[in-house]
């Protein structure tokens, strides 16, 4: 509980309002990119489709996202009960973990253009790059804030007692990962199967 | 920018201080300043907007004039209605929201001031970005609602315009929404339950609610949209396999919750200015709360009702057709209410009570013509005509507007310390409602008669009485300009007199006339502690044996301005800040690097944007961190 919670309505920190506000505006987002994709699974014009897809291959980086949402609780964790120093390194390693998957989608999406599935090939392939970039866009934008929450508290500019902020990019990061495994089942396993 | 302001330490992370003069206008983090900005703002886009009716009007005037070009007149309705929409109505309604909130919870500002003053920043550059496009080769030319393909397949950037001002201003409206919600919810004074809100605020949330669900949608139909025009995708693209009704479902499914966004907010003023001047409380408080929250639900079900003519099917027609239907019982419970309030209250007709009962009526007249369009065969001879064309327009001008007019006369001394002149504020509203009914009342017939919609000539064909009904509707639009000249005028001698207004002209009923008039920066001395709904009027009233009201002579609407002023103890507000400034700053140069495809403009925006994400956080925080 930060500070400034008693004094509110609900008992809870603005900012955690806030955030939840703002993710239940993002799941519509999402929602709607996969309904926009699940139209056009099939309009794959002349070139490739869902074949392309390596699942072995997604299924490792997916594997190492959904881990780094447990890193990110411990870096929470730490934060809470004041260790800085063990917080910072949950931090980097959630970022990290973050990193190698943007690295394998960069990789895959990179392979995918080289086989004639680019941006603009047919429906399918804008829908499916629009969807996964845009989750790739808010894992980067993720790694920016845990770069700069352990930047800043290195700093001292972010002290032990401001958990909530850790907590607050903790609740986006899960959120992404949460959207993830639902772009990973409706995109990759489910016309696989 | 801003250099009255900065502290003469000269490091670009001091906050600036001012409070008063231009710099703090640009810095400024106090909802009610602005509130004001929107408010200005949004009046302004209103004039223009107003300009392009007038012109399209003056076109209309004979079936075959030559006063616009059809592509020029294509421009000008486009604009017109997107002007209207998301830079007249909904930021006027956000004007109230940031005044109006925090004062009847009773709070000293928003949750978020900084991320306010960005949301209203984000709101002007997405209005200039639009319009800048009259200058750089040619404003949006498809529709308010752009519909695919001719939005995507059509050359030129004019729709691309569209994709990405529409994108900063919704950014604009998400971060408002998700601000107001925290406020609303998270900041009630002690004693504010759910059920003692004012009626204002119950619409406000809900309306913020339908903001937070509805932009995202829309987000990614634009997002859609513009890689479509710059990148030659092909969603909406029937050449290439895509879809062009994908863009209407997305569209309405937005669009449709959006026109609540548009008049829920009128919807709650009203409901604010019936009691007090029909001197009793609202009649069925609970019931027009549950009216709109239950609008507010049930507007998410109903958005094919826009797209019966696209063919989806008989199944789908009669299920659309039943659920719009059914959204006409809240909105009818709530105009039986504010019919209820009225009855056999002491009314008195002073310029605001005349807007609101405009309101209700014109509404009523367009809610009527709306239940037409839910009969599907109804709707497939109205379809693009001008009756519906008279139809929004009921709903939209007889409703928002007429509800925002009727606020602007009752809060205008709380918001500038003035009363507006009754002479004056009644001939503006006369002038208003017999050119409004003028201007549009004739576009049903005409409608009806086979007028099309969003063409710039008509022909003889559809013969004289055609031509007569469009006379008398331009005649009527000019009526509606010499009224807002009068409301200008009103509103200049307002500012050059010196007369205060009292603190509680109106013998009002909710919190924000508990604070003195002008309103200090801080609001309240000591944020009141709620007993009633109606608060403020309990503190002045009790009853007697007989259940009439009688005056509380200690609390009385007078005395408590000396409850002020006493303490002099410091409250610390916010400091300004203008990050917020030069963070909404970097979204117009993104959208000229997206629409041009130059790295370097869009550089140039990420710079700022991360500048101002960064200075943001690093600056010292105030008391509170906020
Ligand atoms: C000054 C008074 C106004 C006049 C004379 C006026 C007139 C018109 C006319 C003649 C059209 C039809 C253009 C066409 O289809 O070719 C139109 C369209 C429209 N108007 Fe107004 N209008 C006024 C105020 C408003 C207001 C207050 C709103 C909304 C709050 C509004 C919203 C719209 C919209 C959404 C369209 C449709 C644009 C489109 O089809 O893309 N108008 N207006
Ligand atoms: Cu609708």
């Amino acid at each position: 509980m930060s500070t400034a919670a008693h004094e509110t309505s609900l008992g809870l920190d603005h900012r955690k309002v806030a955030i939840w506000a703002f993710l239940g505006s993002e799941f519509l987002f999402f929602g709607a990119f996969i309904s926009s994709f699940l139209l056009y699974q099939n309009d794959v014009n002349e070139g490739p489709g869902v074949e392309l897809f390596d699942i072995p291959f997604t299924s490792v980086s997916s594997f190492v996202l959904l881990m780094s949402s447990v890193t990110m609780v411990l870096a929470h964790s730490a934060h809470v009960r004041g260790d800085m120093r063990r917080m910072r390194l949950w931090v980097l390693a959630t970022a990290f973990q973050g990193m190698v998957f943007i690295g394998g989608q960069v990789f895959e999406f990179t392979t995918f253009v080289k086989e004639g599935m680019a941006f603009t090939t047919s429906p399918f392939s804008s829908a499916f790059f629009a969807l996964t970039g845009f989750h790739g866009a808010h894992v980067t934008v993720g790694i920016l804030m845990l770069l700069s929450l352990a930047g800043l508290t290195k700093l001292d500019r972010v002290k032990p007692d401001q958990h909530i902020k850790t907590e607050m990019i903790g609740l986006y990061w899960h959120f992404v990962d949460i959207i993830w495994i639902i772009i990973f089942t409706v995109v990759y396993l489910i016309p696989a199967g | 920018m801003a250099s009255s302001s900065v502290a003469p330490s000269g490091s670009v992370f001091r906050r600036p201080l001012a409070t008063k003069g231009w710099g703090s206008w640009l810095t400024t983090v106090d909802h009610k300043k602005i509130g004001k900005m929107y408010g200005f703002t949004a009046f302004a886009f209103f004039l223009i907007g107003g300009l392009e009716a007038v012109f399209i009007r003056l076109q209309l005037a004979e079936a075959d004039a030559s006063v616009l070009s059809a592509e020029v007149y294509n421009q000008f309705f486009t604009m017109h209605g997107i002007t209207m929409i998301f830079l007249v109505v909904m930021p006027m309604a956000a004007a109230f929201f940031n005044f109006l909130i925090p004062l009847q919870i009773g709070a000293r500002d928003v949750a978020f001031p900084r991320l306010n003053a960005f949301s209203y920043w984000a709101f002007l550059f997405g209005g200039l970005f639009l319009y800048s496009s009259f200058i750089f080769g040619g404003a949006p030319n498809g529709g308010w609602f752009g519909y695919a393909p001719l939005s995507t397949s059509t050359s030129g950037l004019n729709m691309a315009y569209y994709g990405v001002g529409l994108q900063i201003l919704g950014i604009s409206s998400l971060a408002a929404s998700v601000n107001f919600i925290t406020t609303i919810l998270n900041m009630r004074a002690p004693g504010l339950t759910m059920m003692r809100l004012p009626v204002f605020i119950w619409m406000s949330l809900v309306v913020n609610f339908l903001l937070l669900f509805a932009m995202p949608v829309i987000a990614v139909a634009l997002f859609q949209l513009t890689f479509d025009k710059v990148f030659f995708t092909s969603f909406f693209q029937a050449a290439t396999g895509g879809d062009p009704v994908l863009w209407q479902h997305l569209f309405w499914l937005f669009g449709h919750p959006e026109v609540y966004i548009l008049i829920l907010p009128a919807m709650g003023m009203v409901s604010e200015i019936l009691p007090v001047f029909s001197r009793k409380p609202l009649f069925g408080y609970a019931a027009v709360v549950f009216a709109g929250a239950a609008i507010g639900f049930m507007g998410w079900g109903v958005w094919a009702h826009h797209m019966f003519a696209v063919g989806l099917g008989p199944v789908a027609n009669s299920a659309f057709a039943l659920s719009t239907m059914f959204i006409a019982v809240p909105t009818g419970i709530k105009i039986f209410n504010w019919v209820f309030t009225m009855w056999g209250g002491k009314i008195r007709f002073t310029t605001p009570m005349l807007f609101a009962i405009g309101f209700v009526a014109m509404f009523t007249i367009g809610g009527l013509s709306g239940v037409m369009h839910a009969i599907v065969p109804h709707d497939a001879q109205q379809t693009d005509t001008y009756f519906v064309v008279a139809h929004f327009h009921y709903v939209l001008f007889g409703g928002a507007l007429f509800g925002i007019m009727g606020g602007m006369y009752f809060w205008w001394p709380k918001l500038f310390g003035k009363m507006l002149d009754e002479r004056l504020g009644k001939i503006h509203f006369w002038l208003w409602f017999v050119g409004f009914n003028l201007a549009f009342g004739p576009m049903h017939i005409a409608g009806l008669l086979g007028q099309p919609r969003r063409t710039y000539v008509y022909g003889e064909e559809l013969g004289s009485s055609v031509e007569r009904w469009n006379q008398v509707s331009t005649l009527g639009s000019l009526i509606i300009v010499v009224s807002v000249v009068v409301f200008i005028w009103n509103a200049w001698k307002t500012y050059r007199s010196d007369e205060i207004a009292p603190h509680d002209p109106w013998d009002a009923r909710t919190l924000e006339w508990l604070t003195p008039t002008p309103v200090p920066e801080h609001n309240f001395d000591v944020i009141p502690t709620v007993t009633h709904r109606d608060e403020f009027w309990h503190r002045k009233y009790a009853e007697d044996d007989a259940g009439r009201a009688v005056p509380v002579p200690a609390g009385a609407s007078e005395d408590h301005a000396a409850e002020h002023g006493e303490h002099e103890e410091h409250i610390h507000m916010p400091d300004p800040s203008y990050w917020p400034l030069v963070l909404s700053a970097g979204l117009p140069f993104i959208g000229y690097g997206v629409i041009y495809k130059s790295i370097i403009w869009a550089v140039i925006g990420l710079v700022l944007l991360l500048t101002g994400v960064y200075g943001w956080q690093l600056e010292p925080v105030a008391e509170g961190d906020e």
